[in-house]
């Protein structure tokens, strides 16, 4: 075998960090354009040509958490003078805060779903996985390939069946409901993707527990799961992913107390004109859970990407 | 410490069976070994001893209890895996500790114990290390560390030292062997290598297709083997096979090849028909007053002695002989074999006919 590695020229070097950045700016930029319009003032937001320099303000982010109304200049001057800044702010837009908008709770709602879910998700195809990587199970590889064709078809295309059942089962509209849909539809992926990791762990680092005198469940959770801790991160990001962004079953099944973020978001610019940077601050919050859990498991994902790929 | 007695253990792996009921007994204190080719299922018959694997029928009997059916964690035995399986998220020091652990031994026992085994393989050093960095005969250490450290009633090695270099395999099997001299608990030791076998083992046994072919001695197997398998499989070169029909009986002392007599051990049995005689090489001697002849087809110089490949007019056979003995290819020979020697083997059933030089052994085995 003659193979080598060469180092790269400085130009090769030169042209893939010239493309990694142009990459990265077209990816970044839509990004940096909604964190940006979350900032600004509903004048600037919609300015042609578009603002790159303008003055910061908190006022989408206080209009996406606020319900307000608007007064002639004559009802206003007449209100006692506004307490907190905020009160302060929508005074100047010549409006009220008459309430809480439901933004935090849709927000709350998306969180104990998104996760409770990729929770779920992953005990269930842990377990699954490991018992399909481990031992004889009867008709295995008709299960397994059952599992896969569940993911075979967009999960929208079972909507309304599904629609039905939720109604029947008064699933509708319940954390439940969505928690269990979501689990389901991720399911697969993610007994698929588990079985890969699993599969690459020696069954001697078990058998040595086994006979090291422990139980079949003991070596299970002290030593294959520390081995597998990769496989799961990554593959709970994907999971946590989905239900995250998940749009159409959340518009179609939730409207009132297990309402998502994402169907939420779009139905802010029906409250007083156009309020994009009400929307805007609305999308970059939701952004942040999947960018924190992301950055905190991202030396697994890393390694998760590239796992197998090397045999040692 | 214990004796392991295996009663005809079989397993079945679907249509396919790996052992075939397979019976031994392993002597309190004694390093033996389970030696065969790939596939022969001697791993299979070590696993299901550790509990491992489940017999599909027969007795496994650890210090006289039966435990064919008891799960590994209940055997109290110790497994070296051919991989070491070293707990990778776990340094030196908690790889040895960690049989301790689960019996809930207290800390401070476990602290002096593991630090008691780490002197004797001498790790004391690496025990705070990852065992990620390590060499391959550190993990070979620890993995010994972590065997030894509860003091097993038995130790299972899985062709331990197969994962090592050449080189340092040597220096591993004195060390393994030196360790169980000092311990002296009774060790299984898988391998393929029939020289580990031999040079390591009180005792061996062959299998081969999942059949217990041999069972004793390293000399006696090696000296009188029981079937062809075993007599080709040990011994390099292996063992000459000289196929002729001719018939022995009961007192027989000589067979005909040829026009040749060829003396032979007195046998003890009969048969006829297609037989084979069986001669290691180093005892085959180039004499040319003898009448049985061959023609020098090859040489091979090994230092003090070479291999010379002879053709006969019953095959092709390899004498060891001293380096100094002249040798030339083309060159035409008489063959003298050491008599004693010997062994008769019946062609169809590959297995040894018994004689008053072999029955010693062949008896009870």
């Amino acid at each position: 075998m003659s193979f080598s590695v060469t180092e790269p020229s400085i130009r090769t070097k030169w042209f893939a960090g010239t493309a990694v950045v142009l990459y990265a700016v077209i990816t970044i930029l839509p990004l940096m354009w909604i964190i940006a319009t979350g900032f600004k003032s509903p004048a600037d937001s919609i300015a042609y040509p578009p603002k790159v320099v303008f003055e910061p303000t908190l006022e989408g982010y206080v209009n996406l958490f606020t319900q307000r109304t608007r007064l002639n200049q004559d009802d206003l001057d007449a209100l006692p003078p506004p307490e907190t800044w905020y009160d302060e702010m929508v005074r100047e837009q010549g409006q009220v805060i008459t309430g809480r908008s439901r933004y935090g709770e849709r927000f709350m709602n998306s969180i104990f779903i998104g996760f409770g879910s990729t929770f779920l998700c992953m005990v269930l195809g842990t377990a699954a996985a490991y018992a399909f990587s481990r031992f004889r199970v009867p008709l295995k590889n008709d299960l397994l390939f059952f599992i896969l064709s569940t993911r075979m078809m967009p999960p929208i295309a079972v909507a309304i069946p599904i629609f039905l059942m939720f109604r029947q089962l008064g699933l509708n509209d319940t954390h439940l409901g969505m928690i269990l849909l979501y689990t389901a539809v991720n399911l697969s992926l993610s007994v698929w993707l588990l079985k890969g990791f699993i599969d690459e762990i020696p069954v001697e680092y078990e058998e040595a527990a086994l006979i090291d005198g422990y139980t079949r469940f003991q070596a299970f959770y002290k030593v294959v799961l520390p081995q597998a801790a990769t496989g799961i991160a990554s593959t709970a990001i994907f999971c946590l992913i989905f239900a995250w962004n998940e749009y159409a079953f959340a518009v179609l099944l939730t409207s009132g107390t297990a309402q998502t973020a994402p169907p939420f978001i779009p139905t802010i610019i029906g409250v007083g004109g156009k309020d994009w940077p009400a929307v805007a601050a609305g999308a970059t919050i939701f952004l942040v859970p999947v960018m924190v859990f992301t950055i905190l498991l991202r030396k697994h994902l890393l390694r998760g990407i590239t796992f197998g790929a090397v045999r040692k | 410490m214990a004796q392991i007695r295996i009663e005809s253990v079989r397993k079945e792996f679907g249509a396919f069976t790996a052992v075939q009921s397979s019976s031994f007994t392993i002597e309190d204190g004694e390093f033996f070994m389970l030696l065969g080719p790939s596939g022969c299922g001697k791993t299979t018959t070590l696993r299901m001893m550790a509990g491992l694997e489940l017999p599909t029928s027969g007795e496994i009997y650890i210090d006289g209890e039966e435990v064919g059916m008891k799960p590994a964690s209940q055997r109290d035995i110790a497994f070296v895996f051919q991989m070491f399986a070293l707990y990778p998220h776990m340094n030196v020091g908690k790889n040895i500790s960690y049989p301790l652990l689960s019996q809930g031994m207290p800390k401070a026992q476990v602290k002096e114990k593991v630090d008691e085994v780490a002197q004797i393989l001498g790790i004391t050093d690496i025990l705070k290390k990852p065992v990620g960095g390590l060499s391959g005969g550190d993990r070979q250490r620890v993995a010994l560390g972590r065997a030894i450290v509860r003091n097993p009633k038995a130790f299972f090695m899985d062709e331990p030292l197969g994962a090592l270099d050449a080189e340092f395999r040597e220096h591993m099997s004195e060390e393994l062997r030196a360790l169980h001299d000092r311990m002296g608990a009774t060790t299984v030791y898988v391998t393929h290598d029939q020289l580990e076998a031999m040079q390591m083992g009180d005792k061996i046994v062959v299998m081969n297709h999942g059949v217990v072919e041999q069972f004793g001695v390293p000399q006696d197997i090696y000296d009188w083997p029981a079937t062809m398998f075993v007599a080709s499989f040990i011994g390099s070169p292996a063992m000459n096979f000289l196929n002729f029909h001719g018939i022995v009986g009961t007192g027989t002392t000589a067979v005909k090849l040829a026009e040749s007599e060829i003396k032979v051990p007195e046998q003890l049995g009969g048969a006829r028909g297609d037989l084979v005689l069986g001669v290691r090489p180093e005892h085959v001697h180039l004499d040319d007053s003898a009448d049985y002849r061959g023609e020098v087809t090859a040489t091979e110089y090994l230092g003090t002695t070479q291999i010379v490949t002879l053709n006969t007019p019953h095959g092709e056979i390899k004498a060891r002989i001293p380096s100094s003995t002249r040798a030339e290819v083309g060159e035409n020979t008489g063959l003298r074999f050491d008599e004693r020697t010997i062994t008769v083997f019946e062609m169809e059933k590959g297995r040894a006919l018994l004689s008053a030089a072999n029955q010693g052994v062949l008896n009870h085995g």
